[in-house]
Parts: structure tokens; sequence; C-alpha cells
């Protein structure tokens, strides 16, 4: 199909031309000066439209899914709007509003509070997991699926079998409490555990990201540096910590970054376990954006908070990317 | 300190090969890590075989005392499961069909075509990379509504149609091809698209595979814009399905857990036929959800 459209176009284009320049399918009026411009010129435009007509369909999609609504989300956040009747321009009030908001505020706390002590935890487990499972040793395969397993469970599956495994009654960690004689916990119904536990559950789901990019980056590190290491005599932990830490760092800044972003963006984890709750104790920003566009219907409101969002998260990641490029760790 | 030598890339033959490893003290980690990992899973399956008895049974007990299938079929009578997993194949095919010719076609031309505005639309597309899903669903939901996609599958495969991820991916694997085959097809008199099928994509079958294993991973596993943008019960898509059917079945685990099972089995049992390649996937992507 877009090699028909290509080739009538081409057809069009020659057959524009051929009012002056009849000939030029014969290549004698190429070889004038102004023919030659022509087909300089014709051959320009079509390699032009054979481009497009490849990058188009996907470069359109593409930016019609995120740049189109990203501006759309900005205008809607300068307005009070409920989806129904007219929306009245506020200017920056959804902004200045959103600064006295406790329960945003609460929900921002939740998030950073989660952010920071969840991702230096997921790279120090993932590098460590990396690191044990990179050897050639019985089981290893075994140990490989039962890791990474848990990555192809889906947020809605997870949070529903969390539900059911920190079931404060019947769920199977109490039981274990139960057995060693441990006082019961309330878990997701305790508004001090809840984000514990959501961390807990998003680390299952999510730690095997991590152990697999340091994996891949562990087999990058060339044996010859290894052998040399081992030839002067390092020890096992000498060598991590002087060849392999060190080769590491990119790859954890990379991880960093890429697992900053997506904690603080956490929500359908929230959704499936607690929609927020108990006593909005696990309201996390989006799930805050959520619940004010889709149950409250403040749409103005909850696309300015989606607004900050970005606007945290953007100056966050160039934040650790200039900090990363200063300390001289190639990571991009 | 054998046993904590790290990997060697080449394989150790000969003589030192067929020796039996010594006992490692990693699985003194790995093996409790590993069931660990893998008990929730083991108690999804078990629990979706359980009375409802004996899971409300106190003490409660990890294995019941005898299977039974009732769950699976209470849950095939009470909820269209067969046809919102239907309806999460045709999404995710969709996607992955679309994902694989747009993002090729698009790869092509960003790495091998030049054209009035490629390092403009390049750059648009990198930036898009930066803006968060969930910051869009807003707009996202008004857009869909005019454009009539509300309650259609459409809404839950439309974000999947292409991604700036699969554009790089392609480009940067097609960058990696030697020119001097594609330009022996041009010569050979084929068209641009005939040079692309014919000669690119057959070389470019790892790519390929990671990006359906990519596409797959995101659009089975999508909640986010069906929740927002689908109501209709014979519309939802599995994933959608399972959560409704969790507001309506809280008490009933062994349903639920049946549910859940029938859910997520088709990823578990494509992850463990094809590992290596979902592996190869993540790490490639570095994006999820």
């Amino acid at each position: 199909m877009k090699n028909g459209l290509l080739i009538s176009d081409h057809d069009k284009a020659t057959r524009a031309g051929r009012g002056e320049r009849g000939q030029l399918a014969t290549g004698t009026v190429a070889s004038t000066d102004t023919g030659r411009t022509y087909t300089r010129r014709r051959r320009r435009m079509v390699a032009n439209l054979t481009g497009w007509s490849f990058a188009l369909p996907a470069t359109l999609v593409i930016l019609g899914l995120t740049l189109f609504p990203a501006g759309w989300a900005f205008l809607i956040s300068r307005e009070h709007w409920d989806g129904f009747t007219p929306p009245q321009q506020i200017g920056w009030a959804n902004y200045s509003n959103m600064v006295q908001d406790p329960d945003f505020r609460a929900a921002v706390d939740h998030t950073v509070m989660f952010t920071v002590l969840y991702v230096p935890v997921v790279l120090v487990l993932g590098m460590f997991i990396a690191v044990a499972l990179n050897r050639k040793i019985r089981f290893i395969a075994f140990y490989r699926t039962a890791l990474f397993v848990p990555m192809v469970v889906s947020a809605a599956a997870t949070g529903i079998l969390a539900n059911f495994v920190f079931d404060p009654q019947f769920g199977l960690v109490n039981n274990v409490l139960r057995v060693l004689d441990l006082p019961r916990q309330g878990f997701l119904t305790d508004p001090h555990e809840v984000m514990w536990v959501i961390a807990v559950i998003y680390l299952w789901s999510d730690l095997a990201f991590s152990v697999i990019v340091y994996l891949a980056a562990l087999q990058d590190i060339p044996q010859d540096c290894l052998e040399a290491a081992r030839m002067d005599g390092a020890n096992g932990w000498q060598q991590f910590r002087h060849v392999i830490l060190p080769s590491l760092a990119p790859v954890t800044v990379f991880v960093g970054i890429w697992e900053t972003i997506s904690v603080l963006q956490i929500f359908e984890l929230v959704l499936t376990t607690t929609h927020g709750g108990p006593l909005g104790a696990s309201q996390t920003v989006v799930y805050f954006i959520y619940n004010e566009a889709f149950n409250l219907s403040r749409y103005g409101y909850g696309s300015a908070a989606a607004y900050a969002l970005f606007a945290a998260t953007l100056l966050l990641t160039l934040g650790l990317v200039a900090y990363s490029r200063r300390s001289k760790i190639e990571a991009f | 300190m054998a046993e904590t030598t790290p990997t060697s890339p080449l394989p150790r033959r000969g003589r030192t090969a067929r020796r039996k490893p010594r006992f490692s003290r990693w699985h003194l980690l790995l093996a409790p890590l590993s069931l660990l990992f893998m008990l929730p899973l083991l108690q999804m399956v078990l629990t979706s075989f359980t009375d409802n008895g004996d899971i409300n049974r106190f003490p409660p007990r990890f294995l019941p005392s005898s299977l039974h299938i009732g769950g699976y079929v209470r849950l095939f009578q009470d909820a269209p499961v067969l046809h919102w997993m239907l309806n999460s194949l045709i999404v995710s095919g969709v996607a992955i069909a679309s994902h694989l010719v747009l993002c090729s076609l698009g790869g092509y031309a960003y790495a091998r075509l030049s054209f009035r505005g490629r390092g403009v639309a390049f750059v648009a597309l990198l930036a898009t990379i930066m803006i968060p899903t969930q910051m869009l669903m807003i707009p996202t939901y008004f857009m869909f509504s005019k454009l009539g996609l509300i309650n259609t599958l459409g809404a839950a495969f439309v974000p999947f149609l292409a991604s700036a991820f699969g554009v790089f991916l392609m480009r940067q694997f097609f960058l990696s091809l030697p020119k001097e085959l594609e330009e022996a097809g041009r010569i050979d008199g084929l068209t641009t698209l005939g040079v692309l099928v014919r000669i690119v994509l057959p070389l470019a079958r790892p790519a390929l595979a990671t990006l359906a294993v990519f596409t797959l991973l995101n659009s089975w596993n999508d909640l986010l814009w069906p929740l927002i943008a689908i109501n209709d019960p014979s519309k939802f898509t599995i994933q959608l399905g399972l959560i409704n059917f969790q507001g309506a079945h809280h008490v009933d685990w062994q349903e639920l857990m049946a549910c859940n099972v029938v859910a997520t089995a088709p990823l578990i049992l494509a992850f463990l036929f094809a590992q290596r390649q979902f592996v190869q996937t993540m790490s490639m992507s570095g994006l999820k959800g």
C-alpha cells in the first residue's frame, strides 16, 4: 500500500513536468542545466515522500498519544472542569490550591518516602542477587526462573494475590508469624504498615528487572580484568569491590533513574490492594490524580497534579543525569 | 575459591568440564530465596484447588486436605472469563502486529532513509520517552471519547499501536546491519519497501522477537487504559475482568484464585517456554508497565 502511494506520487510529479520537459524519461533533456535541477529536485521529493511514508504512521501514533495529550493536559490543568459543564479558565488556581491541599501533601509524602526507601533496596538487592546468579552451579536455571517469573504477573493479579497472602485472618504471612509465636499483624489494613507491605509486594514483582539488567552488565565485564585481579591475589570480596563494582556504576545510574521514575508513578498495585486506604495511608500521587479525575470528576485539579508530578520527575531525572555526568559515570 | 569464581563466557571443555562441581555456598542464599519468590504463586495455584471450608479453617494450613475443581467450575459459571481472555488475545494480537509493522517502517526510515524534517521528528520521538503514561490519562480519556473509543476494545489496544521504544529498538538494530546487502537489493531493482521486507526484516528476527515480547507483556498486563475507558463487561480485558471480579467475589477466595490462575497462566507458560527471549527483552527494554 505504501508503495502504491509512492508510485502514484511519482507519476504525478512526472506528469506535471511533462508540459515543458516531455522527453525527461528518455534522459536527453536531463543533460541540460534546468533538467538537472529538476531531476535533483524530483529525486529529493521522492526521497522525502518515501521517508515520510515510512516514518509517518509510527511517528503520528506516538506523538498523537503523547505530545498531543501532554499539551492538552496543560490546558486542562488551568481550568475548573467537571467534564460536562463548560470549563472555566482559572489560571494557576489549581496549582496554588494543590500546595495547600493536605490530601495532596500526604500523597506526596507517601510517594517520596516510598521512593527513598525502595530505590536503594532494589539497587542493592538487584546487584547482590545478580552477582549470586552469575555463576555456573547446579540448579542455576531453576533459581533464575523462580526469581524472574513474578515479572510476568500483572499488577492486577499481583495485587489480588497479595490481598490473600497478607490477609490478616487467613493469610500465609500471619500464619507463619503464628507458628513462630510472633504477634499477628494487620498488614494492608494497618495504616502504619500498609506502605511497607506494598513495598514488599512491589519488590516481589519488580526485582527481576534490576537483577536482569545487572546480570547483563556483569556478563559484559571482560574476563581478563577478573583474571588479572585474581593473579594479583585479590580475594572474592576484593574482586567485587575493585573490579566488579566500579564497572557496574553506569548501570546503577540507569537502574536508579528507571526505578525512581517508575516508583514515583506507582498506581496499579495501590488500586488492586488498598484503593489508597486505610484512612488514605497508601494514597500515592498517581492514585490521587486518578481519584480526583475519575471518581470526583475534578479533571482540572487532577491534571494540575499530573503536571506537578511530571515536572518533579523531569527535574529529578535531569538532576541525576547531570550528577552522573559530572562524576564521570557514562550511563547515557 | 573455585565455586565463587564468576561464570566464564567461554565454556571450559576438556578434563575440568567433567569434574563434579563442589557444593557452592551460594545455594544457601539462592535456594531459600527462590522458594520465597515461588511461594505466593504456589499458594495461588493450591488455593484455587482448595475448598473454601478448608481455606477458612483456623488455624490455616498451607497444604489442602483434598483437591477440588469447584472454584474453576463456579468461575466459568459466574463470569464470562473465556470472553475476557478472547478480548485480551485480540488486544495483544492487534498491538503486536501493529507494533511490528509500524516500528519496522519507522525504525527503517530513521535508520536509513533521508528526508526533510527527519531530525526534528526523531528528537520529538526521543522527548516522548520522558512523558509518563499516567500523566496522560485525563486528556487521553477525553481524546478516546471524542474518537468513539470508550467501551470498545480499541481503548485497550490503541495506546499500544506503536511506541518510541519500538522505533528506537528497530532503528538501532537496522543501523548495526551492513549496508551492502541493501545496496545489492537496490541494484537488483527492489523498491525501498522491497529491500525492507525481503532483505532487512529476515535479518532482524531477534529484534522483532524482542519487540513482540515487549508488546505482549505491556498490552496483556495493562490495566490503566481499560480501567478508565471500559465499563461494559462484554468488552473487559482479562485484567479488568479480574479486578471487577475481585470486587464482586472477595469472600470466595477459591474462585478468585482460580480467576487469578486463569489470568496469569498464559504469560507464565509463555515465559517458561521462551525464558531467554523474555529476559533479553527485559534487559534491552528497561521499560515496564
